[in-house]
């Protein structure tokens, strides 16, 4: 018998969607770097995240999600680098761990994108980037929690976050409504990372073991960080490069949840 | 999006629905193809008929229909179909892999916006199977 499946086929029919699982099945672990909140250092803690565990011989990817303001490839000065056209795309290896952003399609032109292409552009990159194995994919979230943050929780069903926040009660008050709407969405936060701390306030500390989640720990404000921007040897050098060091080794590498 | 990962996203997206409605061999596939993605049919052909799972899809006709890029300026309202020889290698290149970057590269020809929607032409979907169950 022959039959067709004329008006039952939306659901499924876009052909993207089925293989991010596949590009992604040799990934052990994805955490996505976010905040609600912008500028507290989410692409600087990613890169240095990214770029300590690749120091520590993991295999890693980083992945910049921010279309509006990428800047993660400053930060490694990603310079004249280019992806590979093999059955997709492959991406370029940078300072040991391999290196995906937007920049690779719109060169450094502005790309103003509202919400459903925003979304679009999303999935057409994580449908076409081979990875292959990793032991874990960073990937730099841009600010707010719309179009990007719904995206990657709906098409990546274990991306795990870890949240940025700084010791101002302003961003503070941000970020607790992501960490409410990822509780609520059962999507698992690994833990909180305070950043430019410049007192001794306890505050943020607190505030985050009375919701149970993990301090993972602090950052101070670092005078010397701005000079190391595009220069990942002096990058790695900074105190701030030093303390992602410090809490990841504390944290056992972020693995397990 | 590539080819050949193009290719690889239509068939397992189609035997996922072969599966969820218990068709075990499929005789067509409809598909249809936007305009602004830029598929190279032959590549895509020769891709599709290396990937094919052996049982489910050899004997499969693949129609595969591409559909003209259509925009319309949000800002003036005025609409257009790209010219696709006015796009330079570059930008087609990028477009090619995604194509909302379309926005870093064209205006509106009439008011200059980058503000525009692109209502036909975008994306790869399957617009019918026919199986045998
Ligand atoms: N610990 C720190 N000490 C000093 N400066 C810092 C520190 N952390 C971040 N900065 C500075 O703060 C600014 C924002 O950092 P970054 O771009 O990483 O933030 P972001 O959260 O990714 O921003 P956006 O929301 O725009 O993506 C940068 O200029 C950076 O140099
Ligand atoms: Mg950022
Ligand atoms: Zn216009």
């Amino acid at each position: 018998m022959d039959r067709g499946l004329e008006g039952r086929k939306v659901k499924m029919s876009d052909p993207r969607l089925s293989i991010i699982d596949e590009r992604l099945k040799d990934v052990d672990d994805i955490i996505a770097v976010s905040s609600g909140k912008g500028g507290v250092g989410k692409s600087l803690i990613a890169s240095a995240i990214a770029l300590t565990l690749a120091e520590k011989k993991y295999k890693v990817g980083l992945l910049d999600l921010d279309f509006t303001s990428p800047s993660t490839h400053v930060i490694l000065n990603a310079g004249e680098t280019h992806p590979t056209e093999w059955k997709g795309i492959i991406p370029p290896e940078i300072h040991s761990l391999k290196y995906m952003s937007i920049i690779y399609f719109s060169g450094n032109r502005a790309l103003p994108l509202r919400g459903l292409e925003a979304s679009n552009a999303l999935t057409e990159l994580l449908a076409i980037t081979r990875w292959g194995q990793l032991d874990y994919l960073i990937v730099d979230m841009p600010p707010g929690i719309g179009d990007a943050t719904l995206d990657i929780i709906k098409l990546i069903k274990r991306v795990r976050f870890l949240l940025v926040v700084t010791p101002s009660r302003l961003a503070f008050e941000t970020v607790k409504k992501l960490i409410e709407l990822l509780l609520e969405l059962n999507v698992p936060v690994v833990g909180v990372i305070e950043n430019m701390k410049m007192g001794e306030s306890t505050f943020i500390r607190e505030r985050i073991r009375e919701i149970d989640l993990k301090y993972l720990g602090e950052i101070p404000f670092d005078h010397a960080l701005e000079e190391a921007i595009g220069d990942p040897n002096r990058f790695s050098k900074t105190v701030f490069a030093e303390r992602i060091r410090e809490i990841l080794e504390m944290n056992d590498y972020l693995k397990g949840s | 999006m590539h080819e050949w990962a193009l290719a690889e996203a239509v068939i397992s997206t189609i035997s996922r629905l072969a599966e969820s409605e218990g068709l075990r061999e499929i005789k067509e596939v409809k598909l249809k193809i936007g305009e602004l993605q830029q598929i190279e049919l032959e590549v895509f052909k020769f891709a599709l008929t290396q990937l094919r799972d052996s049982s489910l899809l050899k004997n499969a006709k693949f129609n595969i229909e591409v559909v003209n890029a259509e925009i319309k300026c949000r800002n003036c309202g005025f609409e257009w179909s790209l010219e696709k020889e006015k796009i330079d290698k570059d930008a087609a290149e990028a477009i090619h892999f995604i194509p909302e970057v379309i926005h870093a590269f064209i205006r509106c020809p009439k008011c200059g916006s980058p503000d525009f929607e692109i209502t036909g032409g975008r994306g790869v979907w399957i617009e019918d199977l026919k199986g045998v169950r």
